[in-house]
């Protein structure tokens, strides 16, 4: 190592130990305060514009791919595609015109009761550009951006289900976070009987898991969990995953059950995003701070 | 094999700048292709090679500083962290400026442990800081430092021929 010590004829700056003290510690200061304070959207976002351009060429393979894969479908497929969704849309018809009667019937019956309506949801549909870049996150950016107003914290969903909610917003992109992604959380309910939980991602593409239920919680294999709409993200009602299996151990307090998502949180390139939900009234502030701890020491 | 030999015997010609910025935005063009599944554990960082290439060859023009700016692109590019990318690249070309009289000196195959060494030390930081935010790590992402590693001989080849292209063409 010696030898890379040379005398310098010319003046060229500082030497590698200094800028690589310098660059690792401006490093590490980027890393604090994105990490900690979020404060560098807007520079992220203006750097975007910098990198999209090669981002956007970099999807072109995938998409001419598909487009060639488009040009060469056969008449049949195209054919049975068609009668295929024909049927789908026949049920669909009948479905819906059931579901008309029913929302009708709902809000008869909740003006009688005076509930808050159900608010309408609308959506702006959405492509993915490319997906899961990064071995560690389950993220997708999508080709909706500020541009078309689209917000933090907005569901992501496909045709059966939630996929997940965005987290970062472009300019003319924005990122969303899949509902498999470790930690992510989904207030949900068992369709079947109603019991409220919450759904956790376990960061791996598959899978999700509810923690904290009871060994003696009424869940079985096959429930179907939905949104419970109660943290007022997530819409009531959209399917979010299925319970596959349920581990019963007497030896901890809570069962383990792994459940399967929905929605093909990695299979579809069209997702739609949901925007307009009706807004919650203000979570009540919380009981003053002192008295509480008057009491712990009365304990005490 | 002429290409194992100890690298340019011959007085080297400039490096155009262009090729220099042509192929990092091509790495950083191939690290965005749509990789997945197994594909996307296996993918070699095609922009750490292509900086440690430019940083043990050209030093005095692709140093630290420049690494870090690229690792900050690379950063928006991958939406990690700021700064994640920038902190593992400038150690990458730390290494590179450090190492770049020595790798001078050997032939491709002792060049490559060499470089898996500072590879492995890039993705050991890059996963580091990931294991410090988020609390746990991925093993299977240092199958990726190992196809890096794999990319270095034949990426050392072309940047040659590359190079001698265009001295060809100057005759």
């Amino acid at each position: 190592m010696d030898n890379t010590q040379t005398f310098q004829f010319f003046n060229r700056g500082p030497s590698p130990a200094v800028r690589l003290v310098f660059f690792a510690v401006l490093s590490l200061l980027l890393l604090f305060i994105d990490a900690r304070y979020r404060y560098l959207e807007s520079t992220r976002s203006a750097l975007s514009v910098l990198v999209s351009p090669i981002q956007r060429l970099a999807t072109m393979p995938g998409v001419l791919w598909q487009q060639a894969g488009d040009f060469f479908t056969t008449q049949r497929r195209l054919v049975e595609d068609n009668q295929l969704l024909h049927q789908q849309h026949e049920r669909d018809a009948a479905q819906l015109l059931l579901l008309q009667a029913l929302q009708q019937e709902n809000q008869q019956l909740r003006t009688l009761l005076a509930l808050p309506q159900r608010g309408e949801l609308t959506t702006q549909s959405a492509e993915i550009v490319y997906a899961e870049r990064d071995v560690f996150k389950r993220k997708i950016l999508i080709n909706k951006g500020a541009n078309t107003n689209v917000l933090i914290g907005q569901v992501v969903m496909d045709d059966i289900g939630i996929v997940g909610q965005i987290t970062r917003v472009y300019p003319w992109l924005s990122e969303a976070t899949l509902i498999t992604e470790k930690d992510h959380a989904v207030p949900v309910q068992v369709l079947r009987n109603g019991l409220r939980t919450i759904v956790f991602g376990a960061g791996d593409t598959s899978h999700l898991s509810l923690r904290y239920m009871p060994v003696s919680s009424d869940i079985q294999n096959g429930d179907l969990l939905v949104t419970s709409g109660i943290d007022g993200i997530y819409p009531p009602g959209i399917p979010v995953a299925k319970v596959v299996k349920i581990e019963r151990d007497a030896a901890y307090p809570f069962a383990r059950v792994t459940c399967l998502p929905v929605a093909g949180v990695d299979k579809h390139r069209h997702l739609l995003i949901l925007s307009g939900l009706p807004k919650l009234p203000e979570r009540p502030a919380e009981e003053p701070a002192p008295p509480q701890d008057m009491k712990t020491k009365q304990k005490k | 094999m002429p290409y194992l030999a100890p690298a340019h015997p011959e007085i080297q010609r400039p490096v155009s700048t262009s090729l220099i910025v042509l192929s990092v935005l091509f790495a950083l063009f191939l690290n965005g292709l749509p990789w997945e599944g197994v594909w996307l554990m296996l993918r070699p960082d095609f922009v750490a090679v292509v900086m440690l290439y430019w940083c043990t060859h050209k030093p005095l023009r692709v140093g630290i500083g420049l690494s870090w700016a690229v690792g900050i692109l690379a950063d928006v590019a991958d939406a990690s962290l700021f700064g994640q990318h920038a902190l593992a690249y400038t150690l990458l070309a730390f290494g590179g400026v450090m190492l770049h009289h020595r790798l001078k000196m050997f032939d491709l195959r002792q060049q490559t442990t060499q470089v898996f060494v500072i590879l492995a030390l890039t993705y050991a930081v890059y996963v580091l800081v990931h294991w410090q935010v988020n609390g746990y790590v991925v093993w299977p992402y240092f199958l990726g430092c190992l196809t890096s590693t794999l990319l270095w001989a034949p990426l050392s080849i072309m940047f040659q021929a590359a190079r001698r292209m265009r001295v060809d063409r100057d005759h």
